[in-house]
């Protein structure tokens, strides 16, 4: 790269593996959830609950961990990323946009017609989903050819999953799970938003899953179960992920829905809905900001911040 | 052109056409991969797997999973074929086909093996007759029905160079070879099989043997019938289907599947609105299937030539009117 297409190139834009501190990410997770609230008080349409609870891991993942080149997201060298839970774009597209796959400002026209940032993620409208997505239970399978293919082609290739837990009710994710299991595939990397929230209520009152690891361990997986808000633990499960031969790895990430904003966190009731706009405005003054101050900061910045330390 | 029935007419299943192709297309390019759910004997991709089974994946009876890990596989530039009974190909697999396959518009090729009545024995639940509707209905997807041995392989192969999901559809039975390697294939494009100007007929699968048949007869009875052999329903070749309605004035199609959303309702809806022509429909008649002899079957269910005439009768008297 040459050094002035580096100085016009935010920190956190860069093609590789970021491999950010904790506390790097830290900050920059304040940012994604302020993103998250701001795009959604703008939407008035969208969940807010379940993309709160992963930006923290979402963070790590998209900073710590993924090799990636967000201008060129068929990269070949890339790590495969996918969002099995689709209906969590708002952390979705506030994670692309702040690693630099667009810009910002167009985290304002989630779920608008005149806007690229669909309802869930669409292959055809954004550039760098690769994969649609949307309805539950898919996108693990979707791990599964990834890293065959990634081993055919001896690729050093990772791929990294992001399913929630009321998605393990549907069969077909456990037809995956043994798929994954059954070839062996230690480069796939699952990541579970292991809040226990589902829209009815209470994941274990809804149809129990209980004990996840137990059942995932049953079908020849690694499993690491972390605190999904304790950044430096989800950075050891990624390693732990890393060095784990001959088997998939599922991280559970036991998170909060609605994490970081005290009104939302484990109600199940924000699950599907957006912040009223006074309720958006009470949620970014818990996030030490404002909503017209954010806003302009999305529509000022067009390409991101830079992030911590930037 | 016109096809000539040289009888005895030989006889092959079209699931070997894939099969046999996809060894072919195994050997010209790397990146094609075959996947099955634990029926490679009865898909005949058990020669793929004998050749490159490092390029084959046996998923077993979970073919939600085989549809979708051959959409991971499409993402990285592979070409997965992967093929199970069009029951569960079409079926139980809509949902990864809509969302996954074709909302991404994912490179993948779906063998969906023991299609319509003459799948025999095995029953309704094992007779697919649905697949063309469901197919249809699905933006980026395409739908290929061979007529034998050799444009199942024709098909096979131009799937492989056609970008996006498509879904290709075999019988189980043997049935008549009526074409050979030098029989013209244009994959989204139908083939005029026997020339006529008093009606055309117009089919996919083992009915293009029957029409081609059923034109016999209508010679002896001094109409002349054109067949056209219209392997692909989507796209489909509305500008062929356009031209014959014009020149021949009637049209009576004849496909072995579910009259709702099949070979005929895809005709209709484009004579409708391009040049309205009296349509005569030879399909499944919104009924299940049962278990019986495929021939018995065929009989039973109104497949065979003797029906077409019978349509073509109330096409031409329509056309008089």
């Amino acid at each position: 790269m040459s050094p002035s297409v580096d100085a016009a190139t935010p920190r956190a834009h860069a093609r590789g593996r970021l491999a950010w501190s904790a506390e790097e990410l830290s900050a920059k997770a304040l940012e994604v959830r302020r993103d998250i609230v701001t795009l959604l008080t703008e939407a008035q349409s969208g969940h807010t609950g379940g993309p709160l609870g992963i930006a923290d891991f979402g963070t790590a993942l998209f900073f710590h961990e993924l090799t990636l080149d967000p201008r060129d997201p068929k990269w070949v060298g890339r790590d495969f990323w996918h969002f099995s839970c689709g209906h969590v774009t708002p952390v979705i597209y506030s994670l692309m946009a702040e690693r630099g796959y667009f810009p910002l400002a167009d985290l304002l026209k989630f779920r608008r017609f005149d806007g690229h940032c669909q309802g869930h993620p669409s292959a055809h409208d954004t550039p760098g989903i690769e994969v649609s997505s949307g309805s539950l239970g898919q996108g693990l399978s979707v791990g599964v050819g990834v890293a065959l293919a990634s081993r055919l082609d001896q690729s050093p290739r990772r791929v990294y999953i992001v399913c929630s837990d009321g998605e393990q009710q549907e069969g077909s994710t456990w037809e995956a799970v043994m798929a994954a299991g059954h070839f062996r595939l230690d480069n796939l990397c699952a990541v579970m938003d292991y809040n226990n929230i589902q829209i009815d209520g209470d994941v274990e009152k809804v149809m129990g899953l209980a004990p996840l690891a137990d059942k995932y361990r049953a079908f020849r997986w690694h499993v690491v179960e972390v605190d999904g808000h304790d950044l430096a633990a989800v950075l050891r499960a990624f390693a732990e992920a890393r060095a784990t031969p001959g088997r998939p790895t599922m991280i559970l990430a036991r998170t909060v829905m609605g994490k970081g904003v005290p009104f939302m966190e484990g109600d199940y009731r924000w699950h599907g809905k957006p912040p009223k706009p006074d309720e958006g405005e009470r949620a970014l003054a818990a996030l030490d900001t404002t909503f017209p101050a954010w806003r302009a900061r999305l529509l000022a910045s067009g390409g991101g911040s830079g992030g911590a330390g930037a | 052109m016109n096809l000539t029935l040289k009888e005895p007419v030989a006889m092959k299943k079209t699931r070997e056409g894939w099969g046999r192709a996809l060894v072919e297309l195994g050997e010209a390019d790397p990146n094609v991969c075959v996947l099955v759910g634990d029926l490679s004997e009865s898909t005949m991709t058990h020669f793929f797997a004998q050749r490159f089974p490092e390029r084959f994946f046996q998923m077993g009876v979970a073919e939600q999973n085989m549809c979708t890990v051959a959409c991971g596989l499409a993402v990285m530039g592979k070409i997965p074929f992967y093929s199970t009974y069009g029951a569960f190909a079409a079926c139980r697999d809509l949902d990864q086909l809509r969302v996954t396959a074709c909302y991404t518009n994912l490179n993948v090729k779906i063998g969906g093996a023991h299609g319509g009545i003459s799948v025999g024995p095995d029953g309704a639940t094992h007779q697919a007759m649905e697949e063309f509707a469901i197919m249809r209905s699905l933006p980026n997807m395409s739908l290929v029905v061979p007529c034998d041995f050799h444009e199942a392989g024709k098909a096979t192969k131009a799937a492989a160079a056609w970008p996006g999901p498509v879904y290709i559809r075999f019988g189980r039975e043997d049935v008549p070879v009526v074409t050979d390697e030098r029989t013209p294939f244009t994959f989204g494009k139908g083939e005029i099989f026997g020339e006529g100007d008093d009606l055309t007929i117009i089919a996919c699968g083992v009915m293009v043997y029957e029409a081609l048949k059923a034109r016999e007869e209508l010679a002896a009875q001094k109409v002349s019938a054109r067949v056209v052999n219209l392997h692909t329903i989507k796209p489909l070749d509305a500008e062929l289907i356009v031209r014959c309605a014009r020149q021949t004035g009637c049209v009576v199609t004849a496909e072995e599947h579910q009259v709702n959303g099949g070979l005929g309702g895809a005709v209709a809806e484009v004579l409708v609105r391009e040049h309205p022509v009296p349509v005569e429909m030879v399909a499944v008649w919104d009924r299940f299937g049962q278990s019986g002899k495929p021939a018995e079957l065929m009989e039973a269910f109104g497949l065979k030539a003797r029906h077409i005439v019978a349509a073509a009768g109330k096409a031409l008297a329509r056309k008089r009117d």
